[in-house]
């Protein structure tokens, strides 16, 4: 680059403006991959050296084989299902559940005062502490797991709902009624839209409290599922296995997310903040 | 007080309901034992190890959450204010973030094993991303009319930072730490249920497959409350930390 700077004499700035922009972009362009494929590359170098014991650190391509072992043998394909499964199965009885009590919470005068005691402590608890009490009362199995992601999951549900369907404004109800509407339609055509960007923020975070207490459970119950598969790898002093368990689990992570935010994108069109520039990471 | 007592009736009712349905044989002792029986097996426990056992997890959660918090601002705001950190380092914030973190335990076991240190470095990771991701947007937030008349006024770049950027971004930041806090717990609950030698987790696990149910049951509730008075220690906390805004 010093080399064209010199060669075009005049129009040197103008030039080596155009060339510190084009490599700014350059690196904007890199940059976002140059971060994760150093580590990977650093991460490849440092196994095939040996120069940390392989059962602390796998090379990176073990890892890789290892998904694709998983993959053909379909054992990926059915933790992965599995674990899928009982968080969604949970997720949407949590956000069922969740997001009907807020409401009522909202609108009944007595619902309100008798929850709001109770989700006011459950949600900040760690609910996860009654794990052992989740399988005596429902065994080992798929309920046991499912009941206590869902009940993780709820708190977070029903206290985002119950503020969203509080918020809206008053002035708006007034209006639909004095225009005439039922109840039922103040809630379907007023009530719900209103609050449904705040509602969906909600479900936005109990989802990934699913997927943490999911893991959890299948941690500690086994029974199959990505989070039993790794902890059995750990178990077994099976490193690759446990490398290749965090890789699946962030995929699975990261596809359930992004799936959630396009949802998001979607049922919100309408709304003002579709047009809204984000800066959310 | 008398608002306070209306507030929580609901609580009371339920304690009632539980104390006299357990009392009158309704549910068997072995699915849900009464609650004065859990309130003795509390009283036993609190006479033995339980704060032993709560003060290791507490150690290792807050001792994890405060690095969390030293570095996950730092991050955050760097990330912010500098572009090339933010090229750099958002793509692997946004591949991590939405993993979750128990994932890691498993790792953290292979890693350092079963002693604290696994089980801080776990929640280290845990509650840093929910931290670097608040602060980020939080810094990237701030009002540019803020930043450029301190600026215009003669600011140097780390009196901006220190004087508008941090205060301005300050109530997000604390969000997401709360946020942390909540995930702290949760995630050393579950790491001490799955492989520790001591702490509340453990001791709840442990009672629960030696069949001492009541203590099962005042161990879950005593480190639920926990959680919760240190949502409210903490919100009055900040509450008294913003109290300069309006």
């Amino acid at each position: 680059m010093a080399r064209i700077d010199r060669s075009s004499g005049g129009a040197a700035p103008a030039l080596g403006d155009v060339v510190r922009e084009k490599g700014l972009w350059l690196f904007e362009a890199l940059g976002p991959f140059a971060l994760i494929g150093a580590a990977v590359i650093a991460w490849e170098v440092t196994a095939l050296q040996k120069a940390i014991d392989p059962f602390l650190l796998p090379a990176f391509s073990t890892v890789v084989m290892r998904i694709f072992d998983d993959l053909i043998t379909g054992k990926l394909l059915l933790n992965a299902a599995l674990t899928l499964y009982r968080a969604l199965v949970a997720f949407g009885l949590a956000a069922s559940i969740g997001v009907l009590l807020g409401i009522l919470m909202a609108r009944v005068v007595s619902v309100g005062w008798f929850f709001d005691p109770i989700v006011s402590i459950g949600l900040p608890a760690p609910k996860i502490a009654l794990l052992p009490v989740f399988m005596l009362w429902f065994g080992l199995f798929d309920l046991a797991k499912i009941m206590m992601v869902a009940f993780s999951a709820s708190f977070q549900i029903i206290a985002t709902t119950w503020a969203a369907t509080r918020s809206v404004e008053r002035e708006i109800i007034w209006s639909a009624r004095s225009l005439g509407a039922t109840e039922r339609q103040i809630l379907w055509q007023v009530i719900l839209p209103t609050a449904l960007p705040q509602i969906l923020t909600g479900l936005q975070i109990a989802m990934p409290i699913s997927l943490i207490v999911v893991l959890v459970t299948e941690m500690v119950m086994g029974g199959e599922g990505l989070g039993s598969a790794m902890l059995r790898s750990a178990r077994f002093a099976d490193s690759p296995g446990v490398f290749a368990g965090i890789i699946e689990i962030g995929l699975l992570g990261f596809a359930v997310i992004r799936t959630m935010e396009v949802v998001r994108r979607r049922l919100l069109s309408w709304h003002q903040e579709a047009a809204r520039d984000e800066t959310t990471v | 007080m008398a608002a306070s007592f209306r507030r929580y009736l609901p609580l009371l009712l339920i304690a009632a309901v539980w104390e006299a349905v357990t009392r009158a044989g309704l549910i068997t002792e072995l699915t849900l034992p009464a609650l004065s029986n859990i309130l003795v097996a509390f009283w036993n426990l609190l006479m033995q190890d339980l704060l032993y056992q709560t003060g290791r997890s507490i150690m290792r959660g807050m001792s994890a959450l405060a690095c969390a918090i030293v570095f996950g601002t730092a991050a955050g705001i760097l990330m912010a204010w500098y572009k090339p950190v933010r090229i750099l380092v958002k793509p692997v914030i946004q591949c991590f973030y939405p993993m979750p973190k128990s994932a890691l335990i498993p790792l953290v076991i292979i890693w350092i094993g079963l002693g604290d240190s696994s089980k801080i470095t776990l929640i280290f990771i845990g509650c840093l991303l929910p931290i670097v991701v608040s602060s980020f947007n939080a810094a990237r937030g701030v009002d540019q009319v803020l930043i450029w008349s301190a600026r215009g006024m003669g600011a140097s770049e780390s009196e901006v930072l220190r004087e508008i950027v941090i205060p301005a971004s300050l109530p997000e930041i604390l969000h997401g730490i709360r946020v942390a806090l909540a995930l702290s717990f949760i995630l050393m609950v579950s790491s001490e249920l799955i492989i520790a030698n001591d702490g509340i987790g453990f001791l709840i696990g442990f009672l629960g497959e030696a069949g001492d149910f009541r203590g099962m049951f005042a161990g879950a509730i005593t480190i639920a409350m926990i959680g919760f008075f240190a949502d409210r220690l903490y919100l009055a906390a900040t509450n008294r930390l913003l109290a300069w805004r309006e």
